[in-house]
């Protein structure tokens, strides 16, 4: 919450809620998407095409979401908000806070917090996932997500990798709803340098490797339950950047990392509420100090929209 | 006069070629069976359907502008038509296109999805399953091209 730019975007959100609060915005219920965790509208670990907010062409609006995400070793907050142009465009910032718990002693830095802000911006392409229901025709979106890692003790670790500390990723997401049979699909396209998307920096150059920009894939699907539940499953591949670093500077495998993952159910309450409980696998993390455990926990997020 | 009808015969396999191959990427899978229109109660459940869709598109402020004026039972009466030619029923819908009975009216993506709100609302009303209302929704969906008055 301590960041320069996150605080007046807030106010400007809230400031957007009560315009939206009287001017009725008309997208259907989760149509919107729920925030991800880089504050992109989309599933929980990756963006999808759509626009976040209510608003659909001619209107503009506004949302904003806290996330608590707890694994085995860490714990992870994020908060954010997103501004839906039209449905066309999408602005949104979110910051992460990572507690590193153990892994921050281990390293001689208790307490270590590792805190990352994330501008985004996202337009739709082409298409309408859900109206268009007659044609295999996905909603097409490009994206980017500016990301900077705020100072810390870790920093010279960082630097001793190779690894630096803001970095841009790139994205195109299709998404589609086979209305007729419940079922959304979205794939997503990422073109990042970003160690464990970010929170370990970004790119690893000691002994010149993985300067270059990768490409993941990343996948969702879900299945309508009712109109305001649905549940699913979500797959982000992640390319294991950092252990190479790692090993050429003395950790082993230790700063190997794995693909994400997670199984969700997201329920509406109402147009402008929504909840999403995840069972998230986010593979290791610092396998070094966390004896290589899997990083399974709980997802829980709320958002509010209008 | 042998020759004719084979032609005939084969523009005629052509066609429908065309229309199958057009049918199963462009336009809305037509029902091979008439399973949604009895999902809907056939035509006295549509007919019922349909007056309670009215009197909520009427009730609602985002739709009741656009039906108030409207000639209520004979859009009912379509409506019910075209519901039942979409299920596969027993009936052929012979209203306007959708295009030119909507070209005078300002209609919006949202007013669009309000419409569609109120449907979901009346079929739940009326007990329908919730994955028969998405069947019947994503063979009215694409008329959302005609339907929204383009920019």
């Amino acid at each position: 919450m301590n960041h320069p730019y996150i605080t007046p975007l807030i106010a400007a959100c809230a400031a957007l809620f009560c315009a939206g609060a009287q001017a009725d915005t008309g997208k259907l219920l989760l149509t919107g998407g729920v925030s991800s965790i880089d504050g992109a509208a989309g599933g929980g670990l990756t963006p999808w095409a759509v626009i976040g907010s209510n608003a659909t062409e001619d209107e503009i609006g506004g949302s904003a979401f806290f996330t608590n995400v707890g694994t085995k070793d860490y714990g992870l907050n994020i908060v954010g908000a997103a501004v839906g142009l039209h449905d066309r465009f999408e602005l949104s910032i979110a910051q992460q806070d990572l507690n590193t718990r153990g892994t921050g002693t281990a390293l001689g830095l208790p307490g270590l917090h590792l805190k990352q802000t994330i501008v985004g911006a996202k337009v739709r392409v082409l298409g309408d996932a859900v109206l268009d229901s007659d044609t295999l025709m996905p909603q097409v979106a490009v994206g980017l997500e500016y990301k900077t890692l705020g100072s810390t003790g870790f920093d010279g670790t960082l630097s001793a990798l190779g690894a630096k500390r803001n970095g841009v990723d790139l994205y195109v997401s299709a998404t589609k709803l086979f209305l007729g049979q419940g079922l959304l699909l979205n794939g997503t396209l990422r073109a990042t340098q970003a160690n464990q998307n970010g929170l370990l920096g970004y790119g690893a150059t000691l002994g010149g490797h993985e300067k270059k920009y990768s490409l993941q894939p990343e996948f969702s699907i879900g299945y309508l339950v009712s109109k305001n539940v649905v549940i699913g499953a979500e797959y982000r591949f992640m390319r294991n950047k950092l252990e190479r670093a790692g090993s050429l500077a003395g950790l082993g495998n230790g700063l190997r990392s794995e693909d994400w993952k997670d199984i969700f159910i997201a329920w509406a309450p109402s147009k402008n509420v929504s909840l999403t409980l995840a069972y998230v696998d986010l593979g290791v993390i610092v396998p070094a100090t966390t004896a290589s455990r899997k990083q399974t926990g709980y997802y829980l997020s709320a958002q509010v929209a209008f | 006069m042998k020759k004719t009808w084979i032609s005939v015969a084969a523009k005629f396999a052509i066609a429908s070629t065309l229309m199958a191959t057009g049918a199963s990427f462009a336009q809305p899978m037509a029902p091979k069976d008439d399973q949604l229109y009895k999902a809907f109660g056939e035509k006295a459940g549509l007919v019922v359907l349909m007056d309670d869709f009215m009197t909520r598109l009427l009730a609602d402020p985002r739709t009741g502008p656009y039906f108030q004026p409207a000639n209520q039972q004979r859009v009912k009466e379509q409506l019910v038509e075209q519901l039942c030619a979409l299920g596969g029923g027993p009936c052929v819908y012979k209203g306007a296109d959708m295009k030119s009975s909507h070209s005078n009216l300002e209609i919006k993506k949202s007013d669009f999805h309000a419409l569609v709100e109120v449907l979901q609302a009346s079929m739940d009303a009326k007990g329908i399953a919730f994955a028969k209302q998405n069947d019947m929704l994503a063979l009215l969906a694409p008329m959302h091209r005609d339907i929204i008055t383009p920019k």
